[in-house]
């Protein structure tokens, strides 16, 4: 639906101030970033990551006493969704070489590597091959590749003070200096990448980025290298196979405590299988669909920390699990589009963010979580209170985007941006002519399961790569990393792993006793009444029709 | 104010949901007003906002005869219509080694020829939900124009909807990455300084220095990003750094 009258009259202040603000933004004048030193003030006071009551720690498995998010404390401390003792383990359903829990960006890239390692892939997943936060990453990606100007080492010092400087070093020297290499790789797979005419790639800034380093592909860069590396999988055929709907709930271990493979769930006719391979790699992505603190999310529908839970539960700690991030930009009206993700490349393009009065109250281009949190006063009660109401009884920001025509050109939004642009045009806003109202979105775990920069966890052949993983981030991921991170950390596993199989022989004898001993620990612990996890879908159904929903649980066909 | 937000008490309408009748709230999204009505959806759902083609839905609305076309997740219910989302349809797909390829039209022509074989209905242009003129980049890809398929069909996310109306048994979809693949890897020029780059890696140009950065204490490193110098927002693409020590 267009803006109403309401909204209309608030536009005004929006058109007369933007003249000036235009014409500041061509002068290089930019509206004064906050310093390093405010940032912790900002950060403990608007932060939803520092909001009292909102964590506890965890009272179980190889992380107990860290303190995180009351929705994954839940999850962490649940049941498993399936009797260990029933499954049927002398029997694999599948046997492969390699198998990779999830098809997004990493698991895909992982497949792909491995296979050309020569290892057979079985990929399991939930949803489809593709369907994954990675497809909806629309801004970039970055690689410090522009010679002369740029170079890993300012890559490498960007990653450090987004994250807090506290990111593990190791891994963010491995994200900088494999970046280019990560996006010559898609390149050469036919990815395309928005360039001049001599073939050089276009690159942009982002969030706390010193160089122009986003490289990009329109308003879809994320769906650009998913479908490309889809396609690709596609292609390898012989060594790579694929299940749908069929996500892995439980890891399986041998006897020497070695990664042997995974109880798969097949969602349509509800059996449980035994995937039996050498090495597995955990690539199932984010967790936004938990809602943290009742927050709107980015995330696609199946961000349901699974591979978190599963290998959690099989020994692997968990770290930087403590922040979330909220991307600043997400859609609060029109209504339909809540939640919905808008770029920051937006505002690398030089719109501005603006409160009621039309008026610019912080520097576009700050570290996402300084960002949020600055929006976040300027629409709170508690903090400026000068927030624009929505109809639907919100408050948002906006984001000016009529400014980059005035800056590159007319039609420069249609022609960067065809995915937003035709997404508002469905409501009857153009943002070429009128800006979008916004407020931060929970969009990214910057945490997860703890890796080293060869993608091994603490269990041997359990690997893991993407947003599931942790350190490489430290507690807050700047814009465009989170493309290469699956890129890059997707091809070492899939490198290392089948250099691990390679290296060692036939697994032992398989069980799930991590599974009996952490349903006792979790019971031992006193937690009360528990829930099931891996959660696998989230429920937005109608508590009135829950209410009538009186078979929750039940063995073979109801009658 | 920016928590999810509860079910509006808003005006229901009928919506008949593969001839099953349920009332939902009139402003929600297909998706939404499913949910509503207590389905957890499986299959016909996945980004939620509309790029990754899992939940292709046609419907009629009374008092047209026109089958129309949408996503789930983008597309606002209307009162009294009929609706079925198609979160699959089979779609044949050829086998190719990029590396062994040229990017040429013909390429296009001998891993589905069946693409001569379109009748230029504009059946499929209809039935895309993304407004791609399919009709168009299938006549492009007949005569060659690799660079104009991969144009036209950019914002393809492959929900199958076009292959799901083609009476020529089409799998537009499948021929349109083919054509973008080939158009990056082939017709467009590669960025040489990415190799260059790269070669500077491999011969250890960024070792030292950036294992000092990893070796520096916390106090160094944030004065080191503090100081660091930014490439202004409106600098042109030949902007260089005064410090050149480290790029």
């Amino acid at each position: 639906m267009p803006y109403p009258e309401p909204l209309k009259i608030l536009l005004e202040k929006v058109v007369a101030t933007r003249p000036a603000r235009v014409e500041k933004k061509k002068n290089g004048e930019e509206f004064t970033a906050v310093k390093l030193e405010e940032r912790d003030t900002i950060l403990n006071n608007f932060h939803p990551d520092f909001i009292e009551g909102t964590r506890r720690k965890i009272r179980v498995g190889p992380s107990k006493g860290y303190a995180i998010s009351n929705e994954f404390v839940d999850l962490l401390e649940s049941k498993s969704r399936m009797n260990p003792d029933l499954v049927n383990l002398s029997q694999p359903d599948y046997e492969t070489d390699i198998l990779v829990i999830g098809a997004g960006g990493a698991g895909t890239a992982a497949a792909i590597l491995a296979a050309e390692n020569g290892a057979r892939v079985l990929i399991a997943t939930k949803l489809r091959h593709g369907d994954a936060n990675t497809m909806m990453a629309e801004g970039g990606i970055q690689a410090a590749d522009k010679v002369g100007k740029d170079s890993p080492y300012y890559h490498y010092l960007d990653v450090l003070g987004g994250g807090h400087f506290v990111n593990d070093p190791e891994l963010a020297y491995t994200l900088v200096m494999n970046a280019p290499d990560a996006i010559r790789w898609l390149e050469d797979l036919g990815a395309s990448f928005s360039k001049y005419e001599d073939g050089r790639m276009k690159t942009m800034h982002g969030g706390g980025t010193c160089r122009k380093r986003m490289h990009y592909a329109a308003d879809i860069t994320g769906a650009e290298i998913m479908k490309t590396i889809r396609d690709e999988a596609r292609n390898h055929e012989d060594m790579i196979d694929v299940i749908e709907f069929c996500p892995a709930v439980e890891l399986v271990l041998d006897e020497h405590g070695r990664c042997a493979g995974a109880v798969l769930y097949n969602l349509e006719t509800s059996e449980y299988y035994f995937a039996k391979a050498k090495a597995v790699i955990m690539a199932t992505g984010g967790s936004g669909r938990l809602h943290i603190q009742g927050f709107m999310t980015t995330n696609h529908y199946g961000a349901t920390a699974d591979g978190i839970v599963m290998a959690y539960r099989a020994g692997v700690p968990v770290s930087f699990l403590h922040t979330v991030q909220y991307h600043p930009t997400g859609v609060v009206f029109p209504e339909q589009a809540e939640g919905i993700l808008i770029t920051e490349k937006f505002r690398g393009a030089g719109a501005n963010l603006l409160n009621i009065h039309g008026e610019q109250f912080v520097y576009e281009r700050e570290p996402r979580d300084v960002e949020a949190a600055c929006i976040i006063r300027e629409c709170s009660p508690e903090g400026r209170g000068n927030g624009i109401p929505t109809p639907t009884g919100k408050y948002g920001i906006w984001l000016d985007s009529p400014m980059i025509d005035m800056l590159k050109g007319e039609g420069t939004v249609r022609k960067e941006f065809p995915g937003k642009h035709i997404l508002f045009r469905r409501f009857g806003i153009d943002i070429s002519k009128e800006p979008m109202l916004i407020h931060p979105t929970l969009h990214y775990q910057n945490g997860g399961l703890d890796i080293n920069s060869k993608c091994e966890t603490n269990v041997p052949g359990l690997f893991a790569a993407g947003e599931v993983s942790g350190g490489v981030h430290g507690e807050n991921r700047l814009m465009g990393n989170s493309l290469l991170d699956v890129i890059v950390f997707g091809r070492l596993a899939g490198e290392f792993a089948s250099e691990f199989i390679r290296e060692n022989g036939e697994i032992g004898a398989v069980n799930l006793d991590h599974v009996r001993r952490y349903n006792d620990e979790v019971e031992a612990a006193g937690t009360g009444e528990t829930g099931i996890a891996p959660m696998l879908l989230p429920d937005y159904s109608n508590p009135e029709v829950k209410e009538k929903q009186l078979t929750k649980d039940y063995f073979g066909t109801l009658s | 104010m920016n928590k999810t937000s509860e079910t509006n008490v808003d005006e229901l309408v009928p919506i008949y949901f593969m001839g099953k009748r349920y009332d939902v709230p009139a402003s929600l999204t297909i998706q939404k007003a499913m949910e509503y009505a207590g389905y957890q959806h499986i299959r016909g759902c996945g980004c939620r906002g509309g790029v990754c083609g899992a939940c292709g839905t046609v419907y009629r609305i009374p008092d047209s005869y026109k089958l129309q076309v949408g996503l789930a997740c983008q597309t606002v219910v209307q009162p009294g219509m009929h609706l079925m989302i198609m979160p699959y349809y089979p779609g044949n797909r050829s086998s190719f080694d990029i590396q062994e390829m040229s990017g040429t039209g013909g390429e296009l022509a001998s891993l589905y020829p069946e693409i001569f074989k379109c009748i230029g209905c504009n059946s499929c242009g209809q039935g895309c939900p993304m407004d791609i003129d399919v009709m168009h980049y299938m006549a492009q890809a007949i005569r060659g124009d690799i660079a104009g398929v991969a144009e036209t069909s950019f914002d393809c996310i492959m929900c199958g909807l076009c292959a799901s109306r083609c009476p020529a048994e089409e799998v537009q979809f499948n021929v349109a990455i083919l054509a973008r693949r080939l158009n990056a890897k082939y017709r467009i020029p590669r960025a040489e300084h990415l190799e260059k780059r790269i070669e500077e890696i491999d011969n250890g140009k960024f070792e030292k220095p950036l294992r000092d950065l990893m070796s520096k204490s916390m106090e160094d490193l944030k004065e080191l990003y503090r100081s660091r110098e930014s490439e202004p927002q409106m600098a042109e693409e030949d902007w260089t750094p005064q410090d050149a020590r480290y790029v």
